[in-house]
């Protein structure tokens, strides 16, 4: 377990960068040329939108790594950190979903649209709303641990055959919307979105290092409970 | 191997001759696919400009749809007979128990599949049945048992198991179906299977990895 020292030097460090981020996309950031007004300020969603979906990704790809590891060796610490790192994902995911259709809305006129990337991230959302369902229905610890944990391999190994199935189902049709075109970021929008990738993924280690803290201590306050009524 | 072989069919066989004395698993799944049919042929009738535009859809909507309930009868009746802790304390590899499960809801959908496409047919009177079709039906329902058969075992155990298991299972067989409309709709307006080949593959694809990662894991799924 973590010590407290370090996790406050984390959070510090997370919220430092987050303020750092604002600071990065919103000022630092020069306005992206050849666009209307409301295009230029919905254009600063990347530094926000594009970090999301980068670590709900990260973070399910931590839940489908720990899933391995229990599996392989049954201990609930491997169980625990996937149950947080999944939560962390669906969290991240409704972030970019979210902003990216807002921003859809005044660059493609349109809140939503069945786009390969769209809908994929729908289907993700899903996959892991299915994984907590199946854990919220086991009362039996070790063999919720088990069932999530083949459920997720599972969910993970499918995204990227999903993503392709729907891609090129689209690719079929004729293309309106491409979503796929080059952002071409200038020398100062890339420092920010560098930077701003960076404190997301501090963030999200200081958001599952809290989270971890508190499984823990609920783990240790039922040890000591059951101790003490035994 | 030949053991191993054996206890597959041993296990195949004792599940289709027990739908062969009930029937329970073939009725349920008929008629809520004859009744989905209806209920569909209802939806786009008049909406569309021709009723037979909506077919592949409506073909694998009711077969996604009347699976997930035979499925879930795999381990149910199983469970609730008490008879799957015998068939786990069973001195043979459990794989091969997934595989004769598999295998047995493999036939069970594709029976049915037999009897929903004539119906498809008529309904919708539109010409359905040739080799491809019942090629990519074939590819797309051994998608459907493998990860259903694995997802049935993990839901077995579950409260609300009924309602946990088509929302596991859709999400992860969103590419079989895709893949199913596409090729059904690709040779319906007379393409050839080689025209469709990127499909096929993917559905091939599909159906090895997850067939591989449900050999892999049903162990854990049935420890006790």
């Amino acid at each position: 377990m973590m010590s407290h020292r370090v996790l406050t030097v984390l959070n510090l460090a997370a919220a430092a960068a987050m303020v750092g981020a604002i600071y990065m996309a919103l000022v630092q950031a020069p306005s992206a040329i050849n666009l209307t007004e409301t295009d230029r300020w919905a254009q600063r969603i990347i530094y926000f939108h594009v970090p999301s979906a980068w670590l709900s990704m990260l973070a399910f790809f931590v839940t489908f790594v720990a899933a391995i590891l229990y599996l392989v060796r049954p201990q609930p610490r491997w169980d625990i950190l996937a149950r947080c790192s999944a939560e962390l994902g669906i969290a991240f995911t409704v972030g970019a979903t979210a902003s990216g259709s807002i921003w859809a809305k005044p660059a493609w006129n349109t809140w939503w649209t069945w786009d390969p990337r769209l809908t994929t991230y729908t289907i993700v959302l899903l996959l892991y709303i299915a994984y907590f369902m199946l854990r919220g229905a086991i009362e039996e610890p070790e063999r919720r641990a088990r069932f999530a944990s083949v459920y997720s391999i599972f969910a993970f190994v499918s995204v990227p055959i999903t993503f392709m199935s729907i891609r090129w189902w689209n690719t079929i049709h004729p293309v309106i919307l491409d979503p796929n075109e080059d952002f071409g970021l200038g020398p100062g929008m890339t420092v920010a979105f560098v930077f701003c990738i960076l404190a997301f993924t501090v963030l999200y280690v200081a958001l599952l290092a809290n989270r971890l803290r508190v499984e823990y201590t609920i783990e240790r306050v039922a040890a000591l409970r059951a101790r003490l009524l035994a | 191997m030949k053991r191993y072989l054996r206890v597959i069919a041993a296990v195949w066989w004792k599940d289709v001759r027990v739908e062969l004395r009930s029937k329970d698993i073939f009725t349920g799944m008929a008629v809520f696919a004859a009744l989905a049919l209806l209920i569909l042929n209802f939806a786009f009738e008049l909406r569309v400009p021709d009723k037979r535009m909506v077919v592949p859809g409506v073909l694998w909507v009711t077969v996604a749809f009347a699976s997930v309930l035979g499925l879930g009868r795999a381990f149910i009746s199983e469970k609730d007979r008490g008879s799957l802790a015998g068939l786990l304390l069973a001195p043979v590899d459990r794989s091969a128990v997934y595989f004769g499960k598999m295998l047995a809801n493999l036939v069970f959908i594709l029976v049915v599949e037999l009897f929903i496409l004539p119906l498809t047919v008529l309904f919708f009177n539109v010409s359905l049945i040739s080799l491809p079709l019942l090629l990519v039906i074939l590819l797309g329902t051994i998608g459907l048992a493998v990860v259903g058969t694995i997802f049935s075992a993990l839901t077995v155990n579950t409260r609300a198991r009924e309602v946990l298991l088509p929302i596991l299972l859709f999400p992860i067989i969103l590419p079989v179906l895709v893949s199913g409309i596409r090729m059904t709709i690709g040779l319906l307006e007379g393409d050839p299977l080689s025209k469709l080949g990127n499909w096929l593959q993917l559905l091939i694809i599909f159906d090895i990895l997850y067939l591989a990662i449900a050999f892999l894991t049903f162990d854990y799924v049935v420890e006790e």
